[in-house]
Formats: structure tokens, sequence, C-alpha cells
């Protein structure tokens, strides 16, 4: 017995709205799974969280003993403003974590691209709306660790309201942005199997330009003109700048505006290079 | 006497066993620089804002970086791989194989493993540290490369103790990567001196992960600010640590029951 399949012609503009409602579907479920799946893994989770903790103190406890040293600032910034940098960088960089560019590598190695790939959706949708859903978990469990830093080193911060709602927009910003970056890097990986070296090279300076190492106005002039036309900022100085300094609403909004920017730049790249990609991409097995 | 020469034989196994990746060299280059030039960044950056950080000058405190790669390059050669090779052994059941031959059981699962190309962090950290060197005025004197030795010396005994007993838990707990995760940033307290670190950090990283002890007192020594308190603390700790550490891999191994491979 067969059946005939039988083509239901829908008009174009219910077929998009169709196609947004289950990739809507799609996220949500996924976000939901990676909730579920990661507070399983609490205890991982949290040790690797305090892992991360040694390079924000080491950063925090060195620049404040120089202000200290220098009768309370470094270049106007103050103990109280380092602790508060460092506290929110915490957040920030656990925001920051993605799926990143040396995991590709992974995926084509073990074949998991080809289970990904027999999907209707491309695996980017998937990355995006996994990690967003871990993201809550991470938060969840970054409060305590927020408070006790808070305790322990005293931060200067007391944000307007505007600033408050741009920072909650900017954290996600910022895990959009970054997602873009390391997606488009790890296009490499169909190319060549030695990635890890272009990637170490990444990190070194997006270490240097982000603000990860130490705020923005600290490094040389120079140095600041060059981040100026570059993304990595956007992944972190201004989202955590956005809470801790006090940047008027126009740069607030012109922030945001980058992000947005990036984030579609990053867009375009990463479907450029997929394309490219997917197209000398085979196979064996998986 | 039967110890050194299994040790030296394993050695050289893992020698010879390394130089077959040649490209690992390579990599291993690549990765040391850039490390490297990054910690040279951070000096630069924080002497641009000032003279001296908690009494050390820029020179002295490339003497602490340069230690610092040092002792990173020794754990991760010999130390790390030794006790990670531990920690899989335990969970895949293979640690019987060691655990049956005829020689000390803690020293034959401390010397198994060797990773050659770390050679790199050992030279470039030496390198780093005489450069530090010639520009600190004082220079140093036969006492204080003695002391250097020694604090070195016992710096690393310390560290090798905390990863054992760091292993040895993975008798009772499987998942111990995430403390391997959280040692190599740990570790990377050592770049500074543990001098300017507030109190209940402070005495963490020099007891409870002996970083101080292994990096910023050989530092001292270097730069003549070793006294002999100190140095006679770290060979007092160094020897209740290890003493301490032979009486857990024992305890654990007795309720360790085997998983069979």
């Amino acid at each position: 017995m067969s059946v005939q399949p039988t083509a239901i012609e829908l008009p174009a503009e219910l077929r998009e709205s169709g196609r947004l409602r289950s990739l809507v579907a799609l996220y949500l479920a996924t976000m939901r799974m990676a909730i579920q799946e990661q507070f399983q893994y609490r205890a991982a989770n949290y040790f690797y969280m305090l892992g991360m903790v040694a390079e924000p103190v080491i950063y925090l406890v060195v620049w404040t003993t120089i202000a200290e040293q220098q009768g309370g600032s470094v270049q106007g910034l103050s103990a109280g403003y380092f602790a508060a940098y460092y506290i929110v960088w915490t957040l920030v960089r656990n925001m920051n974590i993605v799926f990143g560019a040396p995991y590709w590598e992974h995926r084509i190695r073990e074949g998991e691209l080809n289970k990904d790939l027999l999907r209707p959706v491309l695996p980017l949708h998937y990355d995006i709306a996994y990690f967003a859903g871990w993201k809550f978990v991470v938060i969840l469990f970054w409060i305590p660790l927020a408070v006790g830093l808070s305790l322990v080193f005293d931060p200067t911060l007391d944000p307007r309201a505007f600033e408050i709602v741009v920072f909650a927009v900017a954290i996600w910003g910022a895990y959009l942005l970054r997602t873009m970056l390391q997606e488009s890097l790890g296009m490499l990986c169909f190319w060549t199997t030695r990635g890890a070296a272009i990637f170490d090279l990444y990190m070194t300076t997006e270490l240097l330009l982000s603000g990860r190492l130490v705020p923005l106005p600290l490094m040389p002039d120079w140095v600041q003109d060059i981040a100026q036309f570059l993304p990595f900022q956007y992944a972190f100085f201004f989202p955590i700048e956005s809470l801790v300094g006090d940047l008027s609403n126009a740069e607030l909004l012109r922030g945001l505006a980058a992000q947005i920017l990036w984030i579609l730049i990053g867009l375009a790249i990463f479907r450029f290079l997929w394309r490219r990609a997917i197209k000398r991409y085979s196979a064996v097995g998986g | 006497m039967n110890a050194l020469r299994v040790t030296w034989l394993f050695f050289k196994i893992g020698v010879l066993n390394e130089l077959q990746y040649r490209v690992n060299f390579v990599v291993q280059l690549f990765q040391s620089a850039i490390a490297l030039a990054v910690g040279l960044v951070v000096l630069a950056l924080v002497y641009s804002h000032t003279d001296e950080l908690n009494g050390w000058s820029q020179p002295e405190l490339l003497c602490v970086l340069g230690v610092q790669i040092l002792m990173g390059g020794a754990i991760k050669m010999y130390i790390q791989p030794n006790m990670t090779r531990l920690i899989d052994d335990v969970r895949e059941g293979k640690l019987d194989y060691a655990l049956t031959k005829p020689e000390d059981s803690q020293m034959l699962v401390s010397v198994r493993e060797v990773r050659i190309w770390q050679v790199v962090d050992l030279v470039s950290g030496s390198i780093v540290v005489a450069v530090g060197l010639s520009e600190v005025s004082a220079g140093v004197g036969a006492l204080d490369a003695l002391g250097f030795g020694v604090a070195l010396l016992l710096g690393g005994v310390m560290i090798y103790c905390f990863w054992l007993v760091i292993a040895t838990a993975a008798f009772w707990v499987v998942n111990m990567w995430t403390v391997v995760e959280l040692f190599d940033g740990v570790f990377q307290t050592g770049r500074w001196p543990v001098g300017i670190y507030p109190g209940w950090l402070r005495y963490s990283v020099t007891f409870l992960v002996p970083v101080a002890f292994a990096v910023t007192v050989p530092a001292e020594a270097l730069t003549s600010r070793l006294d002999w308190q100190t140095l006679a603390l770290a060979v007092g700790f160094a020897l209740v640590l290890f003493g301490a550490t032979r009486w857990f891999w024992r305890f654990g191994l007795r309720n360790y029951t085997g998983a069979s491979a």
C-alpha cells in the first residue's frame, strides 16, 4: 500500500510564519534541554566557574595594589572601580563562553557533523540555542559567587536603572557577538587540521584588545585606537563598562548599536564561509 | 638504587616516544612564545603605571615570571602527565597493571610519563630569569644561587605532593578533571609575588596549593630577600607534606578495590 504524498500549497507569507514558529519552538526546546542537562552537572559547572575566578582575582589584586600605592587610583580608576570591574567581568566572561572554534575540529573529526547536517536546520541555530539555555544555569550559579566576591573586595557600584537595562541586553549581545566570531573562526577547520595556532593567536589578540586583561583606558592610546575598529571590546569592555562606568545614555545606545552591527557582520562572514565550507566537506561514516 | 634505574628507564622510553612527534616541538615553541609575549606585555603595562609593585621592581618581577614559566614547564613535563594518567588509570581500571609490578607503587605511578617538548618552557623560563637578573643591580651571590636551587627543588616536591593527593582522591571521586582546570587557574597566581594577595588568598596559595613555595620563594632567593626562616619553613613543610602524602597514598590503596582491567 502506498500513500501518495499530497502537496498543500500554502501562501508564501503563511509558510514563512510557520518556519519562524517552528524555529522558535526549536530554540525553546533546545534551551530547556540544555538547562536540564547542565543542571545535572552542578558540581562540574561550579568547579569550572571557580577555576575561572582565579584569572580576574589576580588582575584585580594587581591593579588594586597599584591603585593603593598611588594614593587610591590609577588613571582616575579607583580600587573600588577595579573591584566592580572584575566582579562584573566574571559574569560577562561566563556569558562569553560559546561553541568554541576548536570544537569544530572535534565535530568534523568525530563525524558528529554528519548527524547535524541531516537535521532541517543549521547547526548554528542549535549551538546558539543550547549555549543560551546553559547561560540560565550559569547566571543562577554566578549569583552566590558574586556575593562572595563583593564581600571580600568591596566594589563601588551604583548603576542607574537605564544602565542596568542596557547591561541586561548587552550581556546577551556579547554572547551573540562572540558566538558569531567563534563560529566563523571555526570554519577554518574545514580547510586545515592545524587551526590551534590561529586560535591561540586569536585568543591573545582578544585578551589584549577586549578589556579582558585590563579596562581599556589603562592601555596605551594607540592600542585603544586599534581596539575602536575591532569587535572584541563589544563582547567584554562595553558590557562591563555599561554597568560599572558612567557612560551617557547616548554612549550606551551607541554601544548596543555597535554590538548589533558586529553581530550582523559576524553572521554575514559566517554564512559566506559556511556555504563554501559545506561544499568541500565530505565525510566517511559518522 | 633500583628506583633510580626504573625512573631512568621510563624516562628514556618516554623521550623516545615523544621524539616521534617532532612537529609537536614547533607547536610547543609557538605556544610558549605567545604565553611569554603576553607575560611581558602585562609586565610592561603594569610598570607603565607604577615603578614598583609591593616593593618589587620590574627586573625583579621578570625573575618571578621566569621562575613561574620554569616551574610550570617542569610541572607539565613530569608531574601533571603522570598524575593525569593515574586519574585515568583508576577510572579505566588499568591501575592494576602498575600495582602488580614488584616496585614501590607510589614511585612507579610518579615516573611513567614524560613530555619532553616542555623543555622549551624550561629553557625560555631560564632565559627570562637570566635577563631579569642581569638588570637587577644587586647581583646574585653564591649563597643566593644555592638558596634558589634548594627552594626550587622543595617547591617542585610540594607541587608533586599536592598533585598526588588530588590524584589519590580519584580512588573515591571519579570526576577529578575539573580539579585539573582549577589548578591551572590557581597556578597563574604565581606570576606575582604572593605578598600582594590578601591574607586568605595568600595562605591558600601557600599551604593549600603550594604555588608560593614553588615560585615566590625561589624568586625571593634570587633577589636576595630570602631569610633563613622562610627556607627552614619550606624544608619543614615539604617534609611534612611528603610524609602525609605517602600516608594518604597508602591509605587510598588500602581502600582501593580495583575495577579489574
